[in-house]
């Protein structure tokens, strides 16, 4: 039979290496699921990101940091040492024989499937600071973690304002958080424990803001920030920033009602150089997206969360999912042994698959029974009134919540016609239910180089908000490899087969696809054509 | 009996063919209705290079003329940029960008040879390797989201309908003509049916009992973040195909496709493989100079090609009121003028401003059933599954 020398046939890539199980994340859920498989007699290897570089952080990812490093993260080897001595389980996991693997990102999973038939075997792509490079596997558990929820106010493109999760990053892995006076946003758990943190490392706490009409946390925990002077101002919401120089200077907070609107003559200004959301923590689900695990809507767990089994199996065969990446909520927060139990019970799953001896176990379901969603809307819906439309959306390609609502085109196209003037998010829903990806494409809100970590909660937010559509029904949006921005030069091969080299073309390479049509069929090449029906 | 609905032109797909030919048709007062199985150009219609420099084509005279005018035509913005420049890092890449410029030489239209410094000035993101390249005072891209916005949009504007979210399953014929368009919304009819259903096209022609030889492949693309737009964005070479956007992304696809199979009506999955670094690696030699910008996103889609890899534009004998449109993973560049072309074979019989001869379907009149095999186009065989 003929191949196609132009097709992918033939080219497929070289895995750097074949492990048995890869574990992503290396937080209490994923060490312990390295742990167990190692000690069932399984090769593992565990893959972290952090620490990862400056450059990285200064987009905000993996999380919000909002430009409140220290200049130490810029210090690798520094923040190296740090991250392991923060992490005193990782030394365990590499007693019992785990290969450790820090400061490395994973922006990729290729999986087999109809339409990419060529891949042998399911890839991952990790990356350094350096370069990329492919491994194989039999089994996945993703232990990725959650990240931040951002919702935008008049200045959130200041540095100075981040998320909880970029907080706890900076104070305990890095120790290298650039900040001395903190508001928090939130009083759910995450909020007030991100308040004690900060307290424990010295950072003044001038406030915890909520826009609810009481503490949505646990009692006992807001009483003791009230004993150490932190109040919980409720029914409260964000006016906007007062910079100085870029930076945050004050925030300027207002009292609502009980329709969220803002009450005439409560604003004051607090001095701070810091603002924490800590509104929420969202399941950080891109990599198992890109393995084509289903996923599912539960308000309860952050919002999209695979579907899994009681062993922590997910829709794909081979690929387990543990820990805020499966679902995030207020009593995994505080009690890191949830997480750590659904990393030994995907662990042992992962390792039985695999044919070791490992003792079966399960997860109950989660417990998690508050839906936050409905929470994140009202905040929305306060720093709409207080703040209004024309505020950044996407700080990225800088869209205004009144250019999404009006799906107006990017401002440089400085694009004015009476048709698109009669467009809208309206005339939009006529022809079909609200979809973010396409509002993204018309837009660009959510196109930018943070991969949209920092707007797609608000921007479906604010779609849900503006169409009155439950969140829970406008799709995902889609995710893409690399799901970390990695320059060119990282993630070109050092080295490809020869043949991808020799056979490679920009379009397919049939003769006779751009041949002027003036010349008539042609003759003298023989063409793909004539040589299958034969002269 | 359920409810007929229908209109005077139905167009089974929105992807960019159709959506142009139902935009030509609406234009003319014509009642027109594009069902879409999801949102229009979704598909490799609104992610593509965006490339709008096809002279060798009979629609090519046509592309070059409308593209400046789409804008205005529309009433919604395309982000059209005119001109080409070719990158070449080697003789064989001076030669085949030398003959892509010859063969809009040849239609009277006007480039000029680069060397390295002035290719370096209007590239300055070029490496010192660059040996040459052309200019083209002709051809450019456009953003293939934003346009298929604007033709549905402006379709809809000249009172043509299009309903998303509606999977056609069947096509009756009675008499010699399609009397009835079976879909997930209901029976639809029509006076003349326009099929541009991308790579499902030929399961559509099979319901017709008509052959139409064609082979899916998925092919995928790379895009950066944005860097400061140059003078022209339309600049590619060393194996790719692409531009850079107004807003300064770097997008840009090429290299080994995949053949696959697409047997029914659903969408294919998009998948992505690891043929992304071997796309940036091509970018990083072609744009040393941009080596350190950020990979953001990637796509992967299916495209549908004919044997000899061009479009099959025709309206068929048997059934009387069907006109068959794949433009064979060539189709957003040339879609201001193949929708057009659509449009008058719906309208008169015959493309009145190119022949179309050359794109008609019997040519294929001997294409042997296992024609993928016998060129190689086939699909692997399914991968193993190797968990659980």
């Amino acid at each position: 039979m003929t191949l196609d020398a132009r097709s992918l046939t033939g080219k497929a890539p070289r895995p750097e290496r074949h492990v048995s199980l890869i574990v992503v994340g290396a937080g209490p859920a994923g060490v312990a699921a390295a742990l167990e498989a190692a000690r069932a007699g399984v090769e593992v290897m565990l893959v972290d990101e952090h620490p990862v570089d400056n450059d990285m952080m200064a987009m905000d990812v993996p999380l919000y940091f909002g430009g409140r490093m220290d200049p130490a993260v810029r210090n690798r080897a520094l923040m190296l040492e740090r991250v392991v001595e923060s992490n005193p389980a990782l030394a365990a996991a590499a007693d019992a024989g785990v290969d450790i693997q820090l400061g490395t990102y994973v922006w990729g999973a290729f999986m087999p499937g109809p339409t990419s038939r060529e891949l042998e075997t399911p890839l991952l792509g990790l990356a350094d600071d350096r370069r990329s490079w492919l491994v194989a596997w039999d089994r996945l558990i993703v232990a990725a973690g959650a990240r931040d929820v951002v919702l935008g106010f008049p200045g959130w493109e200041r540095a100075g304002v981040m998320g909880a999760g970029a907080v706890a990053a900076l104070l305990t892995r890095y120790r290298a958080l650039a900040a001395r006076r903190m508001v928090v946003l939130g009083s759910d758990d995450l909020g007030l424990r991100t308040a004690a943190l900060a307290l424990e490392h010295g950072v003044e706490v001038a406030a915890i803001v909520e826009v609810g009409d009481r503490v949505r946390g646990d009692d006992k925990l807001a009483r003791e920030l009230a004993d150490r002077g932190v109040p919980v101002l409720t029914s409260h919401t964000v006016r906007g920033v007062r910079e100085r120089t870029g930076e945050v200077e004050s925030l300027v907070l207002v009292g609502v009602d009980a329709d969220a609107k803002p009450v005439e003559g409560s604003e004051r200004a607090m001095a701070c150089d810091t603002v924490c959301l800590a509104v929420g923590l969202a399941p950080s689900i891109e990599l198992l997206a890109l393995t084509g695990a289903r996923l599912r809507f539960s308000s309860p767990l952050g919002g999209w969360v695979p579907e899994v089994d009681a062993s922590l199996r997910t829709s794909v065969p081979g690929v387990f999912a543990a820990g805020d990446c499966a679902g995030v909520h207020d009593a995994m927060l505080g009690d890191p042994d949830l997480a750590r139990e659904q990393g030994r019970v995907a662990g042992l799953a992962a390792a039985a698959s695999l044919g070791a001896p490992a003792a079966r176990a399960t997860v109950d379901a989660a417990p998690a029974t508050r839906t936050v969603h409905s929470h994140w809307q009202w905040w929305l819906r306060s720093l709409l009134h207080a703040g209004g439309l024309d505020v950044n959306v996407c700080q990225c390609e800088e869209v205004t919540r009144r250019e999404l609502i009006a799906t107006r085109p990017p401002r440089y196209l400085v694009w004015s016609s009476p048709q698109m003037s009669a467009r809208s998010l309206e005339t939009l829903l006529r022809d079909g239910p609200v979809n973010q990806d396409q509002i993204k494409r018309l837009t660009r809100a959510g196109m930018g180089p943070c991969q949209s970590r920092r707007c797609r909660e608000q921007v479906g937010l604010l779609l849900a908000e503006s169409t009155a559509t439950g969140i829970e029904r406008i799709p995902l949006p889609t995710f893409r490899p690399p799901i970390r921005p990695l320059p060119l030069s990282v993630l070109a091969p050092a080295d490809e087969p020869s043949a991808m080299r020799e056979d490679w073309v920009s379009w397919f390479g049939i003769p006779t696809q751009f041949s002027p049509h003036w010349e008539g069929p042609p003759i003298d090449e023989p063409t793909y054509h004539t040589r299958l029906v034969g002269e | 009996m359920s409810e007929v609905k229908g209109a005077s032109v139905v167009i089974i797909g929105g992807g960019v063919t159709g959506l142009s030919a139902g935009w030509w048709l609406a234009r003319a007062g014509v009642d027109v209705l594009v069902l879409e199985r999801g949102i229009v150009g979704w598909e490799a219609s609104g992610r593509n290079g965006g490339g709008a420099t096809h002279v060798y084509s009979p629609f090519g005279l046509e592309e070059q003329r409308l593209w400046p005018q789409m804008d205005e035509l529309l009433g919604y913005p395309t982000e059209h940029q005119p001109f080409r420049i070719g990158v070449a890092l080697t003789e064989t890449q001076l030669a085949l960008a030398r003959r892509w410029a010859e063969i809009g030489e040849m239609r009277g239209l006007r480039w000029e040879l680069l060397d390295r410094k002035q290719l370096k000035e209007l590239v300055p993101i070029v490496g010192d390797d660059v040996i040459g390249g052309t200019y083209l005072h002709f051809g450019g891209h456009a953003n293939p989201q934003r346009t298929v916005q604007a033709y549905a949009w402006a379709l809809q504007d000249h009172g043509g309908r299009i309903l998303q979210h509606t999977t056609v399953t069947g096509l009756t014929v009675r008499g010699g003509r399609v009397s009835a368009i079976e879909t997930s919304r209901g029976t639809f009819s029509a006076d003349t049916v326009v099929i541009a259903a991308g790579p499902q096209t030929g399961l559509f022609a099979d319901m017709l009992g008509v052959s139409l030889p064609l082979a899916p492949a998925r092919v995928e693309m790379i895009a950066t973040e944005p860097i400061p737009p140059m003078r022209v964005g339309g600049v590619a070479g060393n194996g790719l195909y692409g531009r850079q956007t107004l807003r300064g992304n770097l997008v840009y696809g090429g290299g080994p496709h995949e053949w696959v199979n697409v047997p029914d009506m659903a969408a294919p999955e998009h998948s992505n493989t690891s043929l992304v670094r071997n796309l940036a690696r091509r970018l990083a030699e072609l744009f040393p100079g941009a080596a350190h910008v950020r990979v953001i996103r990637s796509w992967g889609g299916v495209v549908e090609n004919t044997p000899d890899g061009l479009p099959v534009i025709d309206r068929l004998a048997d059934p009387s009121n069907v006109v068959l449109a794949t433009m064979s993973s060539v189709g957003f560049g040339l879609s201001p003028a193949s929708g057009r072309g659509i449009s008058e074979l719906v309208l008169h019989g015959t493309c009145q401003f190119a022949d179309l001869t050359a794109l008609s379907l019997a040519r294929f009149a001997d294409t042997p059933p296992d024609w993928r095999e016998r060129a190689g186009w086939i699909a692997a065989d399914a991968p193993m599954v190797n968990a659980r």
